[in-house]
This record gives C-alpha cells, structure tokens and sequence, in this order.
C-alpha cells in the first residue's frame, strides 16, 4: 500500500484530502484547534495574523457559494491573501488540464489549494503535482470526501455531546452521491461513536455500504429510534424524479425529518443538516427551525474548522 | 536462409514437450534438422518457444497516431516476443473499410517485425446499426468482427449480425457489458468503489450481457469469441455453455488475473480498465479457470495512452494500459501461482490463441511458421517507462522487477529482436 499521500515523512497532515486514513490524534488536533478559533471569530477584530503573507487559492470546478465563502472568511481570518478562481466558466471550459492550471497557479507563488472538483480523487491527482511547500485542501470531490465538512460535523457532535464513544449517529437520505456522509461516517469511526446509522431506500445506499462500518435502515423510524443525532442529507433536485425516487413527496413521506420522526429519537437529539437545505423534502421547517436544530451553528463552527485545517497544513 | 537454434530448453504448449534440443527453421518455417545452416544461435540457458500469440493489441493507426504508432507498437510486440498479435477496430476511422484493412495489413507487412492480424468492424462506424460487408473485410485480411469496447445496444442488430456472421463462418469477437446497467460506471461495483465514491458498474452488467450473446449464439450458431471475462459469474456461464457444445471461446485480459478493485488504492489511474479491476474472488475465480481451461487464453489487451490521458480525476482518464511487453513475465507469474508446467503455461500465450486465430503458428511442428521467442526465465525486467518500447507508459506495474526477459524474437526465420 502507497503511503497514505496526506501525511509527510513525519506523520504530519501535509494536505487535508479525506478523512479516511487519518489517525484520530490529528482529527482531534483539528478540533481542539478549532475550538481555540472559535472565541477569534467572536472578538470585535476576528484576524489573527497566522497566515499573514500567505497566498490561498479558491479553486472551484464546481460551482458552490457557501463552501467557497466559507473558506475564504477562514483565511482572511487568518489573514491570508484570498484569490477566487471560479474555474468552470475561466480555463475548463478553454480546453486547459487540470495539472495544467495547478501549474499556472502555482507559478503565482500559491500557499494553498483549495479545490472543489466534480470528479471523485481529482484533490489527489492535484497533491501528487503540487510543490513541496504548498499545501491542499478537498472542498468537496464528487461522491468521495468533503473533510472539512465532516470535521465541522464531528465539532458540532462534539460541542453538543461531548464525548463520542455512546452516540448513536442517524445519518438520513442520498447516501449513494454524498461525499458528507462518507466523511462523516469515517470521522465518527475513526472517534469511536458505537453506532453509526445510514438511512435510505436501497436506490440511494452504495454497494457494501456496511463495509464502511455502518448499520442499514430502510426503515426511518426504526432508524431514527433512540439516536443522539440525526444528519439528513441534501437530496439533489435533479435526483428526485427518475430512477431513483418516483417523486419528492414520495420521499419527504417515507424519509423526510418531521416532528414525529424526531420524537422517536432521544429526547436530547440533535438534527445537524450540511445546508442548503429542502424544506419539505428532506427536513420539515418545524424542525430545522425547531428546538433540537443545531444547524447555523454548524455554519459558525466551519469557519472555526477550516481555519484550523489551514493553520496545521500551512505549519508543517 | 536456414537458421539453427542450438542448446535451447525447448518448449512446445502444443504436444506439451520440454525438452533440451534443438530447432531448425529453412525458408521461414520449422523444418527437420539441417547439417549446414546459416546463422546459428546459441540459446544455452534460454527457453525456445513459439513466439507469443496476443489477442487484443491496439495500434492506434490510423487516427490515433498521437497515443502511438505502427512503429513503435510494432517494436514492443517484437520486445515482449509477440509474433502475431490481432488489433481491435476501435482505430479512427474505425476498422470498416476494405481499404482501410488493406492499407493497414500493407504498412506492418512493410515494417517486417510481427505478423498483424486485424479484426473487422462489426458494425458501420462501429455505431451498432448498420452491418460492415465483412465478407469483403475478410479478402481484405480480417479474421474476425468486434465492436472492440463500443456497446452494441440494439440486440436485434446483434442478432442479424451474429446470423449474418454465421452465413459466412466468420468468428465475432464481443466484450459481454449491459450498457445500461454500466452506465457511468467507472470502477467494480463494491467496498471500494463505495470507499472512493466512484460510480460503479455491477458484475451483472457482465452476466446479463452474456446471458443474451450465449442465448442468441444457440439460436444462430455463430462462433463468438467473449473477449475479457472480469467476473466470476461469467466464468460460470462459459463453463455451461461450452459443456452445452456451443462454439463459444473466451479469453482475459493479464491485469485481470493479477489485480483486483483495491489495487486502485489512491485513485490510480493506471487501474483504470475496461472492464474494470474487479473483487479479489473474481480475480480468482478467472485466474483458476484459466488454467483449467474454461478461459482460453490470455491477452494483453494492449492500450497505449498518453500521459494527457491518465493524468486526470481517476473517471476521466482514459482506459487502458500498455501490455505487450509484460506479458511474457506475467504469464510467468500467473502460471507459477497457479503451480503449472511451463509448456501448459505457455499454452495461453501460444497455442491457444492461435487456435482462435484459425492460423497454423503457435507451436514447434515441422512446418509451422519459423516464429520463435527466446527468453530466460529468471532473469528479472523493470518495467520503467524508459525502457518500454510503446509509446503507452501506462502501466499498473511502473517500478516492478518482474522474471522472464526476451532474449531474442523471431519471425518466419528472420531474427527481428534481440537484447
């Protein structure tokens, strides 16, 4: 087996490309880093000069307003140099490669990529090509990995729970596309949560799921039952018609989050949702406004955690 | 011009003998001894075998002079002891034409190293509507009908094309994949796919391909060739269908017998194949039928990309990987694993396919053809993209020390490699 290409010669987090692989210490530095950013991002000046000089470049081939957004308030908090590429109407589209823009960038004296791509494993082929000193970071690749928003996820579990190793996590809908759940669920993993759920009709599960150490409900209720938090999954407009789902009523009946479905869960629950979110397909407005939401606060704590990420990989 | 090979451990996959001995070639066949030759070769430590047979060798002329050429094709088949190799029609144009064929057959007669094979459209454009006149393409020099990779959707054009093929006695080549059930499949449908996010094509894609080629092969009769199994589950319906007496071969591709799904590890888009890498009980279960016999043969199924091509997000590379010259040494490997003689090794690079071919090489008989290819067996490769003859780096196996080296590659007598 390669070396795991995120580390370098010591161990350290070199480039943040998933969260599969990664031993749970760094995990736990990211997070106890994070929570350290939290009080910058509530003080009157919320800059601190760690990344001052530096250069990060926003590379997105997929469009995205809030993941790019909140990197960059991240690293201007950081007080790093931001430069949004938005790449699906500038080179792409131009016929340039992939590597070949990277190259471009980097001749620009970049510090770190980070890079939003479509197709799964693209941030990896970027790392294999980048510098020794430049740093990258997966904004989202695919169906593969979004590890800055499992991070975020697993700071809010945390933040609210506080310990992982009696939490029983339901993650609800689209698990076949979503990148979020698969961080996520190696997060918890990885953390020691003992029971981690994944929700879905058999359309939307991929093959030998299990493998990844979850159990399978196709019965919401029955996996909601007694969780200690419920992630529901964006189920993409274009998914909800076809042949995967016959319609978006359909699904919100059977897989929606709705007040009594939640009742099943603790009654100390939380419902986390990675945003934007469909009000009435996936989550009723009755709970993602409700008492048990911790959702605008998982916006709060992404910049806290991409800040950190970008403070480690730039510091080894 | 008589040549005279001497001191050689002599291997012939077709009567199954290895022995110390001999071999003579006058006029560019194996010929009984012969007191006064020309040239002599010494092959003290070698193994003389017939050259390599190689059932699916990509050319990429005409079209796709950019990923590789005539020439330099030609010289890795000659390295890796490849005497007759047969090239897919997925060229641009595609194989369709007699005068493509012909000009095609002209060029690699012209650069006098491997004798080439070239396998027919089946279809107009490979477009699966519309019949090539394969009969016509066979005067020009075709010696069986494929699609190559291109899916023949439209399975009562794959009826009348099997019907037709039949008239005239002419083997069809095909790949068995349900182009629906593969569709936008990149990777084995499994943990790892799953692991990696990467859209997955399911083995029943395989097998419900083969299940209507099988049922439509009984109903026509045609003599279809499967061209490379990659699950378990079709090894199984092969099995029935032979011992059901339908004219059904097969063979498989050698990164299939060596490789599964997990060798993807971080996205390698070396691994990146057509069919896909699959599970480990694939692997398998194909490596095992190939050395009863269920399987045929082996193949390289040689695929020369450029760079530009496999450096790219794993689904966006191009498929494909550079064979010619590893087949030899992995043939070796597979055959040691499975714990068979050399000659029956051998067998599935030689013998075999020339049987599919139809073509009279592949052994050491009186007679046959004077193509030879002397190796040692020990002696170790690294595969390294300096040292490749093709043009196509692209290899899972970059960096490898692998055993077995060609030492010396004959054709019709005349020597046309040596190292």
């Amino acid at each position: 087996m390669q070396r795991n290409p995120q580390l370098n010669a010591n161990g350290e987090l070199q480039h943040l490309l998933s969260i599969e692989g990664l031993p749970r210490e760094i995990l736990l530095q990211i997070l106890d880093t994070a929570e350290s950013f939290v009080g910058v991002t509530e003080r009157e000046v919320k800059k601190v000069p760690l990344l001052r000089g530096k250069s990060v470049f926003n590379l997105f081939f997929e469009a995205s307003t809030r993941t790019r957004t909140t990197f960059e308030i991240a690293a201007k908090r950081l007080s790093a140099d931001v430069i949004n590429l938005n790449i699906t109407v500038s080179s792409a589209t131009k016929g340039e490669s992939l590597l070949d823009t990277v190259a471009n960038l980097s001749a620009m004296q970049a510090d770190i990529f980070i890079v939003r791509h479509e197709s799964s494993g693209a941030p990896f082929l970027i790392a294999r090509h980048v510098k020794p000193h430049e740093h990258v970071i997966n904004a989202g690749d695919g169906r593969h990995a979004h590890p800055t928003q499992g991070l975020l996820d697993l700071y809010t579990i945390r933040h609210y729970k506080k310990d992982f190793s009696k939490l029983t996590v339901a993650i609800v809908g689209d698990i076949l596309h979503s990148r979020v759940a698969r961080s996520l669920i190696h997060g918890l993993t990885t953390l020691g949560a003992p029971e981690v759920r994944v929700i879905a009709p058999q359309t939307l599960l991929p093959a030998g799921v299990e493998a990844l150490g979850v159990r399978v409900f196709h019965d919401m209720r029955a996996g909601v039952k007694d969780a200690d938090v419920v992630v529901m999954l964006r189920l993409q407009n274009e998914r909800m018609r076809g042949a995967l789902l016959p319609s978006a009523q359909e699904f919100n009946k059977h897989y929606g989050l709705t007040g009594d479905k939640l009742a099943l869960a603790r009654p100390d629950a939380i419902v986390m949702h990675p945003g934007p979110m469909n009000r009435g397909v996936e989550i009723d407005s009755t709970v993602a406004d409700g008492p048990h939401s911790v959702i605008l606060p998982q916006v709060t704590f992404g910049i806290a955690v991409r800040m950190a990420v970008m403070s480690i990989v730039a510091g080894n | 011009m008589k040549l005279h090979i001497k001191n050689g451990r002599v291997v012939d996959p077709a009567s199954g003998k290895d022995s110390a001995g001999d071999v003579y070639i006058a006029d560019g066949r194996i010929s009984a001894s012969f007191a006064k030759a020309d040239k002599t070769i010494d092959a003290k430590g070698l193994v003389v075998a017939p050259g390599l047979i190689d059932l699916s060798v990509r050319l990429r002329e005409p079209g796709l002079e950019y990923k590789a050429t005539l020439e330099s094709e030609m010289d890795a088949a000659v390295a890796g002891g490849v005497t007759s190799l047969a090239c897919p029609p997925d060229t641009d144009p595609p194989l369709d034409e007699p005068g493509l064929v012909d000009m095609l057959r002209r060029r690699a007669k012209a650069l006098t190293r491997a004798r080439v094979y070239p396998v027919g459209a089946l279809s107009v454009k490979l477009a699966g509507e519309a019949l090539t006149e394969m009969a016509q393409l066979a005067e020009a020099g075709c010696v069986a009908f494929s699609q190559a990779n291109v899916p023949l959707r439209d399975t009562q054009v794959l009826w009348r094309a099997l019907q037709y093929a039949a008239t005239f006695g002419f083997p069809v080549w095909l790949r068995a994949e349900d182009v629906w059930l593969a569709k936008g499949g990149v990777a084995h449908d499994g943990e790892v796919a799953t692991r990696l996010g990467l859209p997955g094509i399911p083995p029943f894609a395989e097998t419900v391909a083969l299940g209507t080629l099988l049922e439509l092969v009984r109903a026509t009769r045609a003599r279809v060739h499967v061209c490379r199994l990659s699950t378990s589950g079709a090894v199984e319906l092969v099995r029935r269908a032979k011992a059901e007496g339908l004219p059904v071969t097969c063979d498989v591709g050698i990164h299939h017998v060596h490789l599964c799904d997990l060798d993807l590890g971080y996205f390698d888009s070396h691994c990146r194949l057509e069919p896909p890498l699959r599970s480990q009980r694939d692997r398998d279960a194909l490596s095992r039928a190939l050395a009863e016999g269920v399987v045929d043969c082996l193949c390289s199924d040689h695929t020369p990309v450029d760079e530009d091509g496999k450096h790219l997000p794993f689904a966006q590379a191009e498929p494909g990987a550079t064979g010619l010259e590893l087949l030899l040494p992995l043939t070796l490997k597979w055959g040691q694993a499975q714990g068979l003689s050399l000659a029956a090794t051998l067998a599935r690079i030689t013998a075999e396919p020339a049987r599919i071919l139809g073509v009279s090489s592949g052994r050491l008989a009186v007679g046959a053809p004077g193509d030879l290819v002397l190796f040692d067996p020990a002696a170790a490769v690294r595969i390294a993209a300096e040292t490749l003859k093709s043009q196509g780096k692209n290899t899972p196996f970059l960096g490898y020390e692998l055993a077995g080296r060609v030492r010396t590659t004959i054709v019709a007598g005349n020597v046309v490699y040596e190292s």
